[in-house]
């Protein structure tokens, strides 16, 4: 890995002594489970539908999870089981294609129908697998059905877009020639100014999982490199593999240092050299830490409790500890995939307590125990923080806003710069 | 199976949420899978809360499964009761949970916790958020105030003393309007015992039956408590909601009948403002405006009656969600003379509201967003809530003031009578094209902004260009029939946009009733005057 990024070298070899020590936890988790996904996949995919089989819970958080009724119709729904479906009176399989025979009379424009389980269909093991073929069989080619399960018996917030991405791997065509896929939603200005970057580096052939449309499907095969912009996409990046593609090992393309050596991942891999490479990427990560400077100034020394909830938060503290001089008190993630984060971990400072899963209890009372200078929370527990005197950033904030790549490194530490200045200039009294 | 965009209700645990989270002291223990956390922010950022729920939930994921989820229920029932100390417990599960079949209340009861210990059975599959509010509310209640053993015999109370039942949390306007029945209630010399759910302890509850009578604020929440209450302890309550102000001086003389108290000695003005408001001859414009009503069947049937009786619109379609209530909106529609929705279907909604081409529609958040895409103005009148359904201001529903405030919020989304008039005269307007939308409305999204009055900036050098957005692809909207002469769609076209879907409707109608193969400008007016009120 200190091969493939030499930049970073120096400051892995520094930190490699002293490993971050893991608190693992189990008890009650304040996260979203993966069907959440769906809030910003489904601007993704534009011609894709997202139909949950599921409750009136799974309904509801879709709606509440989305902010009521921000699009007029949007591209997801949810087919509510309800007791009828429960007591066999009727046969599931049967309802489920009325709905989905229902809907797509009503929205003609869909190409790509992911059928997602939802805890309920999990465990009453009502078999969406055989409604894919069924409904495929009987819409192809027309409307593709695919299927992935956003359950939060078995995901975690971001993982849903795992399965999904997952899910769209088997039908990817094949191709043995050489070419980079990048991997994980981004922002659509942020994945053009990435696929300019790597264009000037003189990597021509790039693809994107997922498409913006469902038909510009990405080829894969053993001469693929997977360059992966999000960190929890260990399924997917597994069912590439399985098609013979090679991950590149890089940090993730938070901040001006992430995206630096994540570019700098994909020039190594497909040999430019380094006078293109300091050409390219060089006069960027200046003017990107150029803007970040003003944030360093306002963070520089503060401390930082982040409670788990995207699998970003290796990456993000990465971020705030060496490009804006924060202390990080706790680095709380869902999942500590090592494989994934194997480029992260090394450039994290030496000690940094990390907390796998949660207790949320026994969380809030090491965070009010530490009183750190910010904490990065979910919505359920940042106003309550708050109203006890800590300021709080929105961590939800972090995966719906372009956030990667140089041009947005400020926006990014602006996200945690806001909270403090805003208690500077209000002029109410505060609770604590 | 049921194919759904937007649900009107939650889920039955996030019912029992609005109670427990609306009371202190009790602690409700829920078995749900990871991920159903979502619902507490429902509370800490749509009402804003500055405390969690007061809620623990099990968190149970795929690998829990195949051990012991009952196990896990218990360890999370006994660390709830150590760390929250409560003075009651619920417990229950979510729909996921309840497919697990642990029977938390019986695992609960067999930890011998020395708390009380409530059981809740909410079907999910079959009921929704406000039944298993009004579910939980009762158990509670029943729990915490049994029948005495003896039957009471008569007055056990002062008779002018009551309970306030039904304000919960995510409540529409539960805070201001319990602000507002309580002083209204304090000035026809009434006492209040006890206020519940909100803000109520468990043993606040215990003292339920100290009271003569109980005001139902909210039958949704509060109506099996109420029941069971009457039969229990011999306590009558309010069948009056008092929204409006007709409905509140029917609500003081019920009060006053029930509290032994002579109504005509209440110390009470019992005219507001938008009384007045409503006879003042600007309000004239409003007379016949037709509205659209939809909303849980409380706001509805009280939305209705204002609507018609304070402020003279005429009413052309009501409907609700509440399936539990559909008898009484039924009643209400009937005597409007309409037929009522009673459907859940978000999409069944927004094609009677196409359907119908109201002037103003009063409902949820829901409607809101139908009338939006319709151009048609919308004042919202019940959950569910959103953020803005939580004002800084005091802004009830309920009582004289609540009157006052529906006047304003219901009558602000129309436009002003003079406007009206000047858009109908000069309906070729560069500045009053339909995309321009009305001034009032505020509608960011039309371009070109319309300049406001006073001391204007600089004159632009080229007239706005009227843009033409893409028409909102209104499901149901009926397109333009092939019978239209090119000379009298151009005449449909001079009439404001407001009307135009109306006019539209009716001509065709009017056409396809006679069988008129081709609609001139002659069958245009034909019609005008043939459906002109």
């Amino acid at each position: 890995m200190n091969a493939r990024i030499p930049i970073l070298a120096a400051d892995a070899a520094a930190t490699a002594c002293e490993p971050p020590s893991v608190i693992h936890e189990r008890g009650q988790r304040e996260v979203f489970c993966g069907l959440t996904g769906i809030v910003w996949l489904h601007r993704k995919i534009q011609d894709a539908f997202f139909l949950v089989v599921g409750s009136r819970t799974c309904a509801h958080l879709l709606q509440s999870a989305a902010g009521v009724m921000i699009f007029a119709e949007p591209r997801f729904a949810t087919a509510i089981i309800d007791d009828r479906d429960l007591a066999g009176i009727a046969d599931a399989q049967a309802e489920l294609e009325r709905v989905v025979e229902r809907l797509l009379a009503r929205r003609p424009d869909i190409r790509l129908l992911f059928l997602v389980g939802s805890c309920p269909s999990e465990v009453i093991k009502l078999d969406l697998g055989r409604a894919c073929a069924r409904l495929t069989q009987r819409h192809a080619p027309h409307v593709r059905v695919l299927n992935w399960s956003g359950s939060g018996i078995e995901t975690t917030f971001t993982q849903g877009e795992d399965a999904c991405l997952a899910a769209l791997v088997p039908s990817l065509p094949e191709d043995d020639g050489e070419r980079l896929l990048i991997v994980g939603t981004l922002a659509d200005v942020v994945e053009d100014q990435f696929r300019r970057h790597l264009n000037e580096l003189g990597i021509g052939n790039v693809d994107v999982l997922p498409p913006r449309r469902s038909d510009a499907q990405p080829a894969v095969g053993p001469g693929t490199r997977l360059l992966l912009a999000q960190p929890f996409l260990a399924d997917t990046c597994r069912a590439l593999e399985a098609r013979g593609a090679r991950r590149l090992s890089a940090p993730y393309p938070l901040g001006a240092e992430g995206t630096t050596a994540w570019l700098r991942a994909a020039a190594q891999a497909f040999g430019v050299d380094a006078a293109r490479q300091a050409n390219v990427l060089g006069p960027r990560r200046e003017r990107a830490a150029r803007a970040l400077a003003r944030h360093r100034l306002q963070l520089q020394g503060k401390r930082v409790f982040l409670f788990p909830d995207s699998q970003l938060e290796v990456p993000m503290a990465r971020f705030l500890s060496r490009e804006l001089g924060m202390q990080l008190v706790e680095v709380g993630s869902p999942y500590l995939h090592a494989t994934l984060i194997d480029a992260e971990l090394p450039l994290l400072p030496a000690g940094t307590q990390l907390a796998e899963g949660q207790d949320v209890e026994r969380q809030l009372d090491r965070c009010r125990d530490a009183a750190p200078d910010l904490v990065v929370c979910g919505l359920g527990l940042a106003n309550p923080l708050e109203a006890e005197g800590l300021a709080t950033k929105w961590s939800i904030e972090l995966v719906f806003t372009p956030v990667q790549g140089f041009e947005q490194a400020a926006d990014l530490a602006s996200l945690f710069t806001r909270p403090l200045e805003r208690r500077q200039r209000l002029c109410w009294p505060t609770a604590a | 199976m049921q194919l759904t965009l937007w649900t009107y209700e939650g889920p039955t645990h996030v019912g029992a949420m609005r109670v427990a989270t609306a009371m202190r002291g009790v602690h409700y223990v829920l078995h749900a899978p990871q991920g159903d956390t979502y619902a507490d922010l429902l509370f800490t950022m749509i009402e804003r809360r500055d405390r969690r729920p007061p809620v623990t939930y099990t968190t149970f994921q795929a690998r829990d499964l195949g051990s012991d989820t009952a196990e896990l229920f218990k360890e999370a029932a006994r660390a709830a009761v150590e760390r929250f100390r409560p003075q009651a417990l619920l417990v229950g599960s979510s729909c996921t949970a309840e497919l697990l079949q642990d029977d938390p209340g019986g695992l609960a009861q067999r930890l011998g916790l020395d708390v009380p210990v409530v059981p809740l059975e909410l079907p999910s599959y079959q009921r929704k958020e406000n039944w298993a509010a009004a579910e939980t509310f009762y158990r509670l209640v029943r729990a915490m105030c049994p029948a005495p053993a003896v039957p009471a015999a008569g007055a056990r109370s002062p008779q002018a003393r009551c309970n306030i039942l039904g304000p919960t949390a995510l409540g529409f306007r539960h805070r201001d309007d319990l602000h507002e029945i309580r002083a209204l209630l304090g000035q026809l010399g009434v006492e209040v015992n006890v206020v519940a759910p909100l803000d109520a302890t468990p043993s606040d509850l215990s003292r339920l039956g100290n009271a003569a009578f109980n005001v139902v604020l909210y039958p949704e929440v509060a109506g099996t408590a109420a029941q069971w209450l009457q039969r229990a302890h011999g306590q009558p309550s309010t069948k009056t909601v008092p929204i409006g102000a007709g409905a509140t001086r029917d609500f003081i003389a019920e009060v006053c009948a029930l509290a032994g108290l002579d109504a005509a000695d209440a110390r009470v003005s019992t005219e507001p403002r938008a009384a007045w408001y409503a006879r003042s001859v600007d309000s004239c414009y409003l007379t016949g405006k037709r509205v659209f009503v939809f909303g849980d069947a409380t706001h509805v049937v009280a939305a209705a009656r204002v609507a018609s009786e304070e402020l003279g619109f005429t009413v052309v379609g009501l409907g609700t969600y509440s399936r539990e209530f559909a008898r009484e909106v039924r009643e209400a529609a009937a005597r409007h003379g309409v037929e009522a929705l009673v459907t859940e279907d978000y999409l069944e909604v927004e094609a009677r509201v196409s359907e119908l081409q109201p002037e103003l529609v009063l409902g949820t958040q829901m409607e809101r967003h139908i009338a939006k895409r319709l151009g048609i103005p919308c004042a919202v009148i019940s959950a569910p809530v959103h953020v803005q359904d939580f004002p800084a201001r005091h802004s009830p529903q309920m009582g004289f003031e609540g009157a006052n405030v529906l006047f304003d919020t219901w009558v602000h989304p129309l436009m002003m009578g003079l406007e009206e008039h000047l858009l109908r005269m000069f309906r070729e307007d560069f500045e009053f094209h339909e995309s321009a939308g009305a001034s009032h409305l505020g509608q960011a999204a039309a371009k070109p902004a319309i300049p406001p009055l006073g001391p204007s900036p600089a004159p632009t050098t080229q007239p706005p260009q009227p843009t033409q957005p893409t028409p909102p692809a209104a499901p149901g909207a009926e397109p333009i029939v092939a019978g239209w002469a090119p000379e009298a769609e151009r005449e449909l076209h001079k009439i404001p946009f407001f009307v135009r879907g109306k006019a539209r409707r009716n001509t065709e109608r009017y056409a396809r009733d006679r069988g008129l193969a081709t609609i001139t400008v002659e069958t245009l007016y034909d019609a005008k005057a043939h459906f002109g009120r």
